[in-house]
């Protein structure tokens, strides 16, 4: 190959198939290049999008795209020892308009990269980027194997480990930055689904898991409904997992085995088993002469403990890229200074203003006790409220009881977590 | 449900790469005391063998965690060639 093309975008995930789409709608000569057999064939996530940012780009996306349930049911469970408390949320209002939906990588990063070829965009696949072209000090295309390829402007969107960002000097690696998230998808009949997370047709669940599954270690685990099967899997901070010693893949097997999963994945048959990293707090400059980073690239997800983002970050990212390519492309100016647009764009929209509200965030929920000591705190709690074995105290006794010897620590961590969450 | 990591990667599909994508200089890893990377890796790619680690990398997920959490920095990482390694077919 060694047409030029006005832009090329590395990586078909969604930060790049929303870039994509948009500048070949806007007209741009763009090649998207996968490594992936296929899009989607090398991306695993826990499986909820946010349904926000793509609806924006692509409105009433869920009328064609390959989605799997519309999530209206959000459970949070807190397990302990030997006990486990859930809470169970159901909002009819968050079908309409939805809010969020499951949906398996595999064919919905197939059917995005299809609206950007459908738009224009020439998609390569089963190609591995290598290296950048640099001329001038600035970034002017692409090496994969013998194939050098020249292009106006590259956007990186080659996810969490962005070996190109590395290569542009945008970004370093550390271990403290990232979570690891494993992951089965475990078959079972729709029926069986709606009935053991009480659904209605079509509708789905999101439950998130916290305390014993991770044993101590800052993370959680995840059930999210799918059609007909169930994506299960445990996120852990990887320095405190290598601290702790414990062997990730065996994390996952032992959460199978709880009682409160047990009983949901009872007589499923695990399909697949995947695993990816997780850039919780890993960042990578956004921009350079003649190179954009998009979606987990950037490091661009929030996880404030209770919404865990990155799907609707990434398409963001990947519109807004497109916008700043177009306003470079007005002026002919792919500079740092000129492309430092994306940046303010990102500003200005939820991306970095979430950023920026829940930067507190991946502090305080790395502190362990909100995985040992609160979980246990409430099922003992509740343990005691519904024993009958005796005289009875009031509730607000066993609480003062409960609670003593962790009154002072539990009350500065509240408030830290009002603060940063 | 209770299955082991063999089976799991058993329920896999993979491209299988002859060339190596990811590299590791051993050699270092017996002075390594902490041997994370008996914990870290989620397919159980290295194992110790007569007190030495060896690695493999087929089999391997590509989740990218051994990139950057070997604390000898001997883990030479790569994604395999293009169409190779890993492909979901759920994600």
């Amino acid at each position: 190959m060694s047409e030029k093309f006005d832009v090329i975008i590395v990586g078909a995930g969604p930060a790049g198939s929303a870039a994509a789409y948009s500048l070949a709608k806007m007209g741009f000569n763009v090649l998207m290049i996968e490594r992936g057999k296929y899009p989607g064939a090398k991306n695993v996530m826990g499986g909820r999008m946010y349904a926000y940012a793509l609806n924006r780009l692509i409105p009433e996306f869920w009328k064609e795209a390959p989605i799997e349930r519309k999530v209206t049911r959000e459970k949070l469970t807190l397990q302990g020892e030997k006990a486990s408390f859930t809470l169970d949320f159901m909002d009819e209002e968050l079908g309409e308009p939805p809010n969020s939906y499951t949906i398996l990588r595999g064919k919905f990063d197939q059917w995005f990269a299809g609206k950007a070829v459908e738009a224009g965009a020439t998609l390569v696949s089963s190609i591995r980027v290598d290296d950048l072209i640099w001329e001038n000090n600035r970034i002017t295309g692409i090496v994969a194997g013998t194939d050098r390829i020249q292009a106006n402007v590259v956007i990186a969107a080659d996810g969490a480990v962005s070996l190109l960002s590395e290569k542009a000097g945008l970004k370093k690696f550390d271990v403290l930055q990232f979570a690891l998230g494993i992951k089965e998808i475990i078959e079972l009949p729709e029926k069986t689904i709606e009935e053991r997370f009480n659904l209605a047709s079509g509708e789905g669940a999101a439950q998130l898991f916290v305390g014993h599954c991770t044993k101590g270690i800052p993370g959680g685990g995840f059930i999210y409904t799918n059609k007909t099967s169930l994506s299960v899997g445990i996120v852990v901070y990887i320095n405190s997992l290598i601290e702790k010693k414990i062997e990730s893949h065996e994390l996952i097997r032992e959460f199978n085995t709880d009682p409160a999963v047990a009983a949901l994945i009872e007589g499923g048959k695990i399909l697949e088993y995947s695993a990816h990293v997780i850039p919780e707090t890993s960042r990578s400059e956004l921009f350079t002469d003649g190179m954009l980073v998009a979606g987990d690239a950037g490091g661009l997800i929030v996880n404030n403990g209770i919404t865990l983002r990155g799907i609707d970050m990434a398409i963001a990212s990947g519109v807004a890229a497109a916008e700043a390519v177009k306003k470079a492309a007005q002026e002919n100016d792919f500079s740092k200074q000129s492309l430092s647009y994306y940046e303010e764009l990102l500003k200005r929209d939820f991306v970095l203003q979430d950023k920026e509200t829940f930067k507190k965030a991946p502090e305080f929920l790395q502190n362990e006790r909100l995985y040992t000591l609160y979980p246990e705190f409430v099922c003992r709690l509740f343990h005691r409220l519904v024993l009958v074995d005796g005289p009875k105290k009031r509730a607000f006794d066993e609480l003062l009881e409960e609670s003593k010897g962790n009154r002072i620590q539990m009350f500065l961590d509240m408030v830290r977590g009002m603060r940063s969450l | 449900m209770n299955i082991s990591i063999e089976e799991r990667l058993g329920l896999v599909s993979f491209e299988v790469d002859k060339e190596r994508h990811i590299k590791v200089d051993t050699s270092l890893c017996s002075e390594c005391d902490e041997k994370t990377c008996l914990y870290f890796c989620p397919s159980k790619r290295f194992v110790l063998e007569n007190g030495k680690i060896k690695h493999d990398s087929e089999g391997c997920i590509e989740c990218g965690t051994c990139k950057f959490a070997c604390p000898k920095g001997v883990v030479d990482f790569n994604y395999p060639r293009g169409g190779y390694g890993v492909y979901y077919k759920y994600g």
